[in-house]
């Protein structure tokens, strides 16, 4: 087991930011077209970074499986973005929105990237407001604000329920312009299915172009990958159909660590599943959690109309146990607790699987049409979905799998274990700990691809000033496409019985079940049986019809599912290493006797970084220690 | 249930296509149209059949992935409401669905039911922006906006990209769609010193790839979004402005 250098700069943790921007070295402003850079992924982190190293003068390429960067998955964060403004004079500054987030995080993210997340969230909003994002506006003009679980005060930006949205049609925008002015080159529908290094170092990707299955090679000083969450190992979540793994699968395979993997978010506010042909789970934003009351009935298996059961009879179970906080608590904290009522016998609706969430009480307070204002769009999606209305019954909802904290290991450069690469957003493990704060995720992409990668990229280029990028014509670009070749062809020619889905969705049921919610021990060493076989039977019995020379959906599934199951068996071995409760990742061994979960930070108090050992092999964990210089340890209370 | 489809499959886009006839059987009412395609797929590929491609991501009505016509109509019979969020207990036991791609001469088909929408990217690049770089913008709260305008703006902002109201349009033309991302900016005081440059350029690139309007409003009755009309108007009152006023004298370009 080695030591991680996390390269945190020495000094405060106010004036980090500040010393560090300052201490690394620039690219001349006449020199950076010299380089070239490619970035993976035009989410909010992958187009901010894009669209902004590109203004600076650097050569950049952009490549997606999307047909429009628009259409990447942060599109679909609804309810909003933190920045600490203190706009509403609530007592907000950078130190709560850091303090908070650390604590959201269960004191399991780096002090100094959570720190500068805060500082430079302000110039995030700043940045969004000036490029046209429509934020929601008081009468006076000014912004608008609401809270989201985890914070005591006002500071959450939104866009109606399109935050995501109108912050990615902000950074896409920005990308555009520079398509336009011929700094950013833009590949779409093209698919990164290898990373390539020579002498340990970034050298290039290995592309399919998904609509005529050629394989190419692009080459450049260094490259980012900002291709967002592993949510869809569960096969359902909130995630959109396509968000997979593969682009830091395969770069952990070339030597990339890969860290806390078992630290996932399984978001208390979806819609429950209504049967087994169900294809994803929808979110229903926490910001309604701002209004709306979390119930069940006291009395198990009570099946009358939620109209039919009386106060009296109703347990606000978020209200009771957490009296500060009520159904304002974090997102680990209100889905256990979602659980626990359900698998006691409290759920409700059709199946028995979801608890309330009531407007009634908002609406006699607020009026039909200031709830109809905020939420609009939600409630009309609910009852498209569900066929209920929610202006006059209560909403169903229950927990699901929603985010991915863990990903990439990546130093406070956003750089990985394989110099030249880096990772930004969703797909790097740094800001959120073991549970992300609602309203962070958009906070912690736009940061890392606007104000934090743009300058810390310079650091590592400088070395490489009239250094021309790797040929994509040099034995180890040849070799990447050579192996991405094969690996297509084997998935053709396998001509087994069963879709790639229906193994994605066996896969899901084992990972809910043993590593959703609450992990066991016997439940992991259970899967970390069962996943290798079942991955067996996919190598051997998956169909896949078609050519690789045409747009072929199935085939772009199936190498996004094999690479699930590696992930998936990792996320065991990880979840099994971590013998405490900590946010997300709540092993049952591990709680209170009030069943809260306990931390062992004598233990723990690091970050497990793994580091790839060849297929078969388990992976070693490298261990970076986490120092807490400014916030105390303590055991989260909400109550 | 159990429903008919008629299917539009093409497998490339300069083959023939054709419509082929699938049934769908033993469908969950509660199921959304694309989970009922993903049923069928699922058929397909057991009795090995290439399974039917269709565009689809978030399938929560936001990405403006998928879209189709179904019987005829963009996103089919649900008003504002995209295809992922259609479900199938719009439909009777038995009914006969007709599904077939975007047809517009600017959206090639790519394979079956996914088109190309990449002229949608290009008119954006045209103009569809405001210039700021990185780092140089005000505080936000020193520009306030009146909360109708940004309410009007994010009205038209709504516009999810998806290509609806060119394919119900008789002349395949992009005013709705173009006009959205032209007000989402135009109507912010933000937006200003770009204002008549962009329609122009924006409207300019858009008469490249698609047909002209006809005032015939049929993409405001299939837009997902439900995007008014009233912003074709306000982009046709901006282009005329750009094409009357002197550019540097309004100090623009
Ligand atoms: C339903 C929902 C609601 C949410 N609401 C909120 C919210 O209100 N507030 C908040 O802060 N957060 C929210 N989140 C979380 C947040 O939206 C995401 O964490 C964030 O948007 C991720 O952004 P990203 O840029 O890292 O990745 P993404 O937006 O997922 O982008 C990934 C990009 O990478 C590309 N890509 C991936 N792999 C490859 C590959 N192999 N080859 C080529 N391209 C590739 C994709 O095409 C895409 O362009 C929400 C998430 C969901 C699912």
């Amino acid at each position: 087991m080695t030591t991680l250098d996390s390269k945190v700069p020495a000094g405060s943790i106010e004036d980090k930011w500040n010393n560090h921007k300052f201490s690394i070295r620039l690219v001349n402003p006449a020199n950076k077209r010299k380089y070239s850079i490619i970035v993976i992924g035009s989410g909010l982190a992958g187009a901010s970074a894009a669209a902004t190293l590109g203004e600076l003068g650097y050569n950049v390429k952009v490549i997606t499986y999307h047909d429009s960067p628009r259409r990447a998955h942060s599109i679909a964060a609804q309810g909003g973005i933190n920045a600490a403004k203190n706009y509403h004079n609530d007592g907000d500054s950078v130190y709560r929105l850091f303090y908070d987030t650390v604590k959201g995080g269960d004191y399991r993210s780096r002090e100094a990237n959570v720190y500068r997340l805060a500082e430079v969230s302000n110039h995030i909003i700043d940045q969004a407001t000036a490029q046209g994002v429509p934020f929601a506006r008081e009468y006076g003009g000014l912004l608008d604000n609401r809270s989201f679980g985890g914070a005591q005060v006002s500071r959450t930006f939104y866009a109606r329920g399109q935050t995501g949205q109108q912050l990615l049609l902000g950074a896409y925008q920005a990308l555009a312009k520079e398509i336009a002015k011929g700094s950013v080159e833009m590949i779409n529908r093209s698919e990164l299915l290898e990373v390539v290094t020579h002498e340990g170092q970034a050298a290039g990707v290995v592309v399919r172009d998904l609509i005529t299955g050629e394989v190419t090679a692009h080459s450049a000083h260094a490259v980012v990958l900002a291709t967002g969450g592993y949510s869809n190992v569960f096969f359902l979540s909130t995630n959109a159909m396509a968000c997979n793994t593969t682009a830091i699968w395969r770069a952990h395979r070339k030597g990339a660590h890969f860290a806390n993997p078992c630290y996932t978010q399984i978001h208390p506010t979806c819609i429950p599943q209504s049967d087994e042909s169900q294809s994803k789970l929808t979110l229903m934003s926490e910001s309604l959690r701002n209004d709306g009351r979390i119930w069940v009935p006291k009395t198990v298996g009570d099946n009358r109309p939620a109209g039919d059961i009386l106060e009296s009879e109703r347990d606000y179970y978020l209200e009771r146990i957490y009296p500060a906080f009520g159904n304002l608590v974090p997102r680990d904290v209100a889905s256990r607790n979602a659980k626990t009522q359900v698998d006691s016998g409290h759920g409700v609706g059709p199946l028995n699987n979801g608890v309330y969430l009531d407007f009634k009480h908002a609406i006699a307070r607020l009026g039909e049409d200031t709830i109809r204002e905020r939420y609009g769009n939600l409630f009309e999606m609910y009852e498209r979905i569900t066929d209920d209305n929610p202006y006059e019954t209560p909403m169903r909802i229950y927990p699901a799998p929603h985010y991915t904290m863990g990903g990439a290991w990546v130093d406070y450069n956003l750089m990985t274990s394989i110099p030249g690469l880096y990772a930004i957003g969703e797909a790097n493990f740094s800001d959120h700990g073991a549970n992300r704060l609602g309203a962070s995720a958009l906070m912690q992409g736009l940061a890392d691809g606007y104000f934090v990668l743009p300058y810390t990229i310079g650091d590592y280029l400088a070395d490489f000033l009239n250094v021309d990028p790797v040929p994509t014509d040099h034995d180890v670009f040849r070799q990447a496409i050579t192996q991405v070749q094969d690996r297509t062809a084997k998935f053709l020619a396998t001509k087994g019985t069963r879709s790639a889905d229906w193994f994605h969705r066996e896969l899901g049921k084992i990972m809910l079940a043993e590593c959703g919610m609450e992990r066991s021990r016997e439940g992991l060493e259970k899967a970390i049986r069962e996943i290798p076989h079942l991955r067996e039977e996919f190598e051997t019995d998956v169909k896949v019809l078609g050519t690789n020379e045409s747009f072929n959906q199935s085939l772009e599934r199936v190498g996004r599912v094999a690479d699930f199951f590696e992930l998936a068996e990792l996320m065991c071995r990880d979840a099994l290493d971590r013998e405490e409760s900590c946010g997300g990742h709540f092993r049952v061994e591990h709680q209170t006797e009030e069943g809260e979960a306990r931390r062992n930070d004598e233990d723990f108090t690091h970050v497990s970084a793994w580091a790839w050992n060849g297929p078969n092999q388990p992976q070693t964990k490298h261990k970076e220690q986490l120092v807490f210089e400014n916030v105390k340890l303590a055991t989260r209370s909400y109550k | 249930m159990d429903v008919i489809l008629s299917v539009w499959r093409q497998v490339g886009p300069d083959a023939e296509g054709e419509f082929v006839r699938y049934e769908a059987n033993d469908i969950p009412d509660h199921a959304s149209f694309l989970e009922m395609l993903d049923i069928v797929n699922e058929n397909l590929n057991t009795n090995n059949e290439e399974p039917i491609a269709f565009d689809h991501d978030c399938r929560e009505g936001i990405c403006g992935m998928c879209g189709m016509m179904i019987n005829g109509q963009a996103h089919g019979p649900q008003l504002g409401t995209a295809t992922c969020q259609l479900h199938m207990r719009k439909f009777k036991d038995g009914d006969t669905i007709r599904i077939e791609p975007w047809r517009a001469e600017g959206f090639p088909v790519v394979r079956d039911l996914t088109v190309d929408r990449s002229a949608f990217d290009r008119i954006i690049e045209a103009g569809g922006y405001i210039t700021v770089s990185t780092g140089s913008a005000p505080d936000a709260n020193l520009i306030p906006v009146p909360k109708l305008a940004a309410e009007a703006a994010m009205d038209a902002a709504a516009c999810i990209g998806c290509g609806a109201c060119v394919a119900a349009c008789p002349n395949s033309a992009a005013q709705l769609f173009t006009s959205a991302k032209v007000s989402h900016l135009n109507l912010l005081p933000q937006g200003q010193a770009e204002r008549f440059s962009r329609v122009a350029d924006m409207v300019d690139e858009m008469e490249k790839w698609f047909g002209a309007c006809s005032n015939h409003g049929e993409c405001e009755t299939a837009c997902p979004k439900s995007i008014s009309i009233d912003f074709i108007a306000l982009m046709n009152r901006d282009y005329i402005r750009s094409k009357f006023q002197q550019g540097r004298l309004a100090g623009q370009r």
